[in-house]
Formats: structure tokens, sequence, C-alpha cells
């Protein structure tokens, strides 16, 4: 290029160089919110278009307003999937203080920790379909360690994945093996940051035990708590494989949440409704979408207060 | 879970030697791929699939097979997925209203015109379960018999003959609960095994009839016919006929009871006799009687769901899938594949032969002489499939909770007065 112009040309920059550090950012965020729209926010409003339809997924879906929320409303099975995804968001949080002491336990610099340290975590390491058979042949009534071991004391057998009194409990607590073990981490790294100075101080002013715990180390353990509990609330509404592995919904539905119960009218061997699966799938990301309100809002608030 | 089976060249030099010969005659030339995905996981029926396309690939050494096998119970799900997005050439399923939803939404494709076809007169008794709305869909390539498969020794030690009505069979139960053991292993953990145990028990109290105007919806739940087919169920459940926690068990799992003689016998198809003879029980312990009648002067009717081969209406070589479903229904290669060592079944081809074997003879002559009430296909094929889902749920529910009938009749009657709206 000549010269004579060079003044002008540094005033008419492109629109790219003038904007840079506006655009930038945007330019990175791109591909992240082009699969973010396809694949997050569009299939939510797909769902919700389907669940006012009667489809079965394979011929074209007739619009039937309303009326498999209005099936929904009379339907127990969904009541009793209802019920047991309640069960689990509050059975699964069990995990949060287990997790805990666990990790309280392993803190501490022995011979070998870091051996008893990855022992702890390995449940969290397999597969949870590993899991789920590994719990199912323990429960087993017949052959099972669970049932050999109650009659050591006396009791049993008992039929946990047959009994539908059982069933949820006995599948929480395979849920509840490996989700301890990712608590723990959460934990042991949060422990890690806790403030020897602070600890130090306390322990100057005469605090010891659970009032050390709750009034020093709890506090610095804040953040970790905030993850732990948020990815356990999203462990307990995604519980699917472990049911399907365990029992398949079972004994007569009684194991379902509405996840399973989604997936079965829906996507199973005999589920051709994708309209009503659709619709059970709108409720749980209702239900969902109130915890996310949440964190977000905690974590939004987080963020002003610094 | 999948595995990839390519006859190619590696058979090419077997298959000249016997292609060279009149095998290969007559067959119209093919080539091209074929894409085969089959259900037949379990060990023995995965061999028989094997040899088929080894031996059509012999036939027609210029065509590439791929065959493409998925565990039996994935498979239920997958199939309307590969339909839509990635037909194969041929498929595996099953017949009467189980194919519906895929011949409803035109993924199979018509083949009316092979069964018209001279030598597909031989396969007539099976061509109503393969028909739907005049047409036909696809090819049986096996059948099998329902009945009591039971242990003899036991029968033997107690004294006790096989029982031709239902006051033998509760007898028969009694001496067997007496002797500390239970009367029938059932694992209803995937449901379809109660299912069985319905048919049986509804086809014998109320008739072939009956039984199939229920399951096409013509006919109430909560009707004095069902309920006294659940009464008769229920005298069984109160005797502690079944064993416990067969809501625990899939029937593979449910088969150690029978085994150990810890129960006598089992309501199943003909496939529960190979893995118990593996499991060492052999014909002097192992037997089968037929289901017995329950109400006298209703005329038997049995149970022998067919297995069935389908083209894909996206299927990309149509040619060499027809001519992989004659070669299926051949008599000589139904004479094969049902025989006692491979699959054990019964061929569909009137012109084969049953194989020499205890169950499969029995079998045939029981379906063919003495099952004048009809022949039905399963509770989960005869009836639409949400129907057969919230249906056998019921059923397991009962089994368990025999108080909840009024329950359980009055939500079947509900779904179905939407199913069959």
């Amino acid at each position: 290029m000549t010269a004579p112009a060079l003044p002008q040309s540094e005033i008419k920059r492109s629109w790219y160089k003038r904007n840079e550090i506006a655009v930038t950012p945007w330019l990175f965020l791109i591909p992240g919110v082009l699969f973010f729209i396809v694949y997050v926010i569009a299939p939510i409003f797909q769902s919700v278009g389907i669940s006012f339809t009667e489809w079965d997924g394979l011929g074209d879906p007739v619009n039937v307003g309303l009326a498999n929320y209005a099936e929904l409303f009379d339907d127990d099975a969904f009541y009793t999937s209802l019920r047991n995804n309640l069960i689990w968001l509050v059975l699964y949080l069990l995990a949060i203080p287990a997790g805990l002491l666990i990790a309280l336990l392993l803190n501490q610099t022995v011979f070998g920790i870091r051996l008893y340290k990855s022992l702890f975590f390995f449940p969290f390491v397999i597969s949870q379909v590993v899991v789920g058979l590994v719990f199912t042949w323990f429960y087993d009534p017949t052959f099972g360690l669970f049932n050999v071991a109650l009659s050591w004391i006396g009791l049993g057998p008992v039929n946990v994945l047959g009994d539908e009194n059982y069933v949820t409990y006995g599948i929480i607590a395979a849920g509840l093996w490996p989700q301890t073990a990712y608590c723990m981490i959460l934990y042991l790294t949060g422990l890690n940051a806790v403030d020897p100075e602070q600890i130090e101080a306390g322990r100057l002013d005469g605090a010891k035990g659970m009032r050390m715990l709750w009034h020093v180390v709890i506090p610095q353990l804040k953040p970790a708590t905030f993850i732990a509990f948020v990815v356990t609330i999203i462990g307990a509404l995604r519980s699917f494989d472990l049911i399907s592995i365990m029992t398949n919904g079972g004994p007569f539905g009684e194991s379902r949440v509405l996840s399973f119960y989604m997936f079965e009218v829906a996507l199973s061997e005999y589920g051709f409704r994708m309209g009503y699966g659709a619709a059970i799938a709108v409720v749980l990301f209702l239900i969902m979408l109130c915890f996310i309100v949440y964190f977000l809002w905690s974590m939004y608030q987080e963020e002003r207060g610094r | 879970m999948r595995s990839i089976f390519k006859a190619t060249t590696a058979s090419l030099g077997l298959a000249a030697v016997i292609a060279s010969g009149a095998l290969a005659d007559g067959h119209a030339k093919l080539s091209g791929d074929l894409k085969i995905f089959s259900d037949m996981s379990n060990p023995a029926p995965r061999a028989v699939m094997e040899g088929m396309v080894e031996r059509f690939g012999e036939m027609h050494p210029d065509l590439n097979i791929e065959l493409t096998v998925i565990d039996r119970e994935a498979y239920k799900t997958q199939i309307r997925n590969f339909l839509t997005a990635n037909a194969p050439d041929v498929a595996n399923w099953y017949a009467a209203n189980r194919m519906k939803p895929y011949v409803d939404a035109g993924l199979f494709m018509d083949i009316s015109d092979l069964w018209a076809e001279e030598d597909m007169a031989a396969l007539a008794s099976t061509k109503g379960a393969m028909t739907l709305d005049g047409k036909q869909w696809g090819v049986p390539y096996t059948y099998y018999q329902w009945g009591v498969y039971y242990r003899k020794d036991i029968y033997e030690e107690l004294g006790l003959q096989e029982p031709s009505n239902f006051a033998e069979m509760k007898s028969n139960c009694q001496a067997i609960l007496d002797s500390g053991r239970k009367c029938y292993t059932i694992g209803t953990k995937f449901l379809w095994t109660a299912g069985g145990w319905f048919d049986y028990l509804n086809m014998r109290t109320n008739g072939y009839d009956f039984h199939s105007a229920l399951l096409a919806g013509e006919k109430q739940w909560d009707s004095p016919e069902v309920r006294q087919t659940f009464a008769n169920w229920r005298e069984l459940l109160d005797m502690g006929a079944f064993i416990d926690n067969h809501t625990s068990y899939s029937w593979q799992e449910s088969l150690p009871f029978i085994v150990s003689g810890d129960a006598a016998a089992i309501l199943k198809g003909n496939f529960a006799v190979p893995p118990l003879r593996e499991a060492g029980l052999d014909d002097s312990k192992l037997d089968f009687y037929q289901f017995p009648t329950i109400t006298d002067g209703v005329a038997l009717a049995e149970d022998a769901p067919t297995d069935t081969f389908h083209i894909p209406s996206g299927a990309s070589n149509p040619e060499a899938a027809k001519e992989f479903l004659r070669f299926v229904v051949s008599a000589d290669n139904q004479t094969l594949i049902n025989g006692g060592d491979a699959l054990g079944q019964l061929p569909v081809n009137a012109n084969s032969s049953v194989d020499d074997d205890k169950f499969l003879k029995e079998g045939f002559e029981m379906l063919s002489s003495n099952s004048p009430g009809g022949v039905a296909q399963f509770f989960d094929r005869d009836a639409p499939a949400e129907m057969a889902k919230v249906g056998m749920e019921g059923l397991q529910e009962f089994m368990v909770k025999p108080d909840n009938l009024d329950k359980i009749l009055a939500r079947l009657d509900k779904a179905a007065a939407r199913i069959y709206k």
C-alpha cells in the first residue's frame, strides 16, 4: 500500500479492530453457546412441544393439548415415581455428612494414607452399572452376602430388591456408596485449604472436638459443601442407571423415579408414548429448575459479595 | 455385545468346493453388501445365526455379508432407532401384534410377493401370524411350544403322575410342598414370565377365544371370567406353589432352583431346555407335560411364539435380503437350525423334519394334534405393547399381593380404555 493517507487509515480501523475487546470473548463462546443451544436449550422446547401431542415415535404426532398432563395428574405410577424422587433427594444428601466424616478420618498423615484414600475413592471410579450389579448380588435373597450377614444375627431373609417397601432404600444405599466417595474427595481438597493459623488461634482459645469442627473448620469448607450439595442433588435427580440395572423399575413399578418412568413409557421395550414421556420430562425439568435457579442465585450472590 | 462376522474371502476357499456343486445353481447371482441385525445373542442361537450366515455366504460368494448380533433384551429398544436411522437389510423380530407398530409406521417391507411363491405354501401354518392388513411382513424361522418342564426324578421319588386336570395339578403340588420343595420356579423381574402363567390359566379357564378377545381389547378385565382365572391362580399362590422372591430374578436366574431340586417344575418355552441340559439335567431327570385342563370342556390351546426375520423398508439390498429369507425358511435349513443340537425348537416349514429329540417330538405332537382350541403367540405379542406392559406389571403385582386384585383389574380396564380406543 502506498502511504500518503496514513493518518486516515489509523482512524478508519476495521470494525473488528475497533471492537476487539468486546467481541473476542463472544467469539470464543460461540462454539460452546452453539452446542448448548442445539443440545440443551432447543430440546427443552422440543420436549415441551411433544408433551402436547400423542406420538409413537414413528408415525405423525397428533395434537392432544393438555391431555397428557391431565392423565399424569390421575396416574398412580406417576405419584409413586414422584414420591421415590423425593425419597432419593432427601436420603441422597446423607452422602454429604458421610463424605465429610470419612474425609476428616483420612485427613491425617500416617503411613500409607494415600493408599487408604484411593481405596475409599474407588467406588466412584467404577461404573454405576458395576455398582448396581455388585449390589444386586449383595442383596440376592437366596445367595447374597447381605442375607447371610443378617442370618448371623438371627434376622432375615429380606428380599430387598423384590419388596416394594425396601426396594427404593436398597437402591439408594447402593447409590450412596459412590456418592459418598465423591463428597469425600471434595472435602479432602477442601480440608487442604483450611487455614492452619485459624486452627491454631482456635486452639489457643480452647476450642477442640466438635466445637472446633463446627465453628472453625466447617465454615471454611463452605465452598466444598456447596459443590457437594450441587452434585448430590443432581445425582439424586439423575438416578436412572442404578434403577435400570438393579430392578428395572420393579417390583411392579415401585422403584421407579420420574426419569425412569419417562424412559419406560417413551423409549423402553413396550414404550411408544413419546408425548406422555415428554410430559413427565417437563415435570422433572420443572423440579430441576427450582434447584437450578437456587444454585444460580446463590452463585450470583457469592459473586456480588466479593 | 456386538460382533461382526464377515463371510468374505475367508470362507471362499471352502465355498468354492461346495458351491461348485448343485447348490449354487438355480440361485440368482447376488452381489453387494447384505447387512443383517440379529437378536440371537444367547449361545445356541448365536451359533445358529453365524452358521446360517456362513452357509449363505458359501452359496453366494460375491455377497459381502455383515452380521451384527445385539443382546436380545437391548435389541428390543434399539430396533426403533436402527429401523428409522440406519436400516439393515434383514432384521429379527416377532410375529403378530408385536410387529404392528413397525408395520403401521411403514418400517417393514411388504413381502407378500415372496409369500405368493410356490415354495412358501409349506409355511401356511404361520401365515396368519405374519399377516397384518392382509399382507405379509416377514418370515418365521422358528417356533416353540410352551408347557411344564418338570423334574422327573422328583416326581418318581414322590410317586406322582403327570397331571391331567387342575385338581391333580394341585394335589401333586401339595405333595411336592410337603416334601420341602416348591412346585414351580419363576423369575418375574422382567415381567413377561408372569404373562405365560396368565396365558395358560386364562386359556384353560375361559378358552382361547375369550383369551384372544381379552388381549384384543374386546372384553373387560373386571369380569367374572377373568376373576375366575385369578381365583384359580390364587389357589396356587395361597399354597405357596411358586418360589419366594421371584420378583428379584430373571428367568435365567430362576433356573438354578429347578436344577438344584428346590423347585420341581417350570412353565416355560422349549428354549429353557438347552440351559437346563447344560446344567446337568439329562432326559432321565427332565420331562415335559402339557398344561392340564382346568375347566372341563374348554378346548386346549397353546402358546407357541414365532420368531421372525423381516426386511426393513429402508433396506439397501432387498434382492439379497429376500434370497436370504428364502434360504432361512427352506426345508433343509429349517431342519438343520431347529435341531436338538442347534436351536432345539420347531421348524416352521411343513416339509422339514422335527429333530429326534424327546421335547421337540412331544411339543410337535402336542401342537399338531392336541391343541384344538388354537395357538396363541404370547401375552406380549398378542396384546399391544402398552397394554402388555401394564398388564404384565399387574400380573406380577398379583403374584406378590393377591389382595390387590380389585385395584389391579380397575387399573387394567382404565389402561385398556385408553389403549384400544
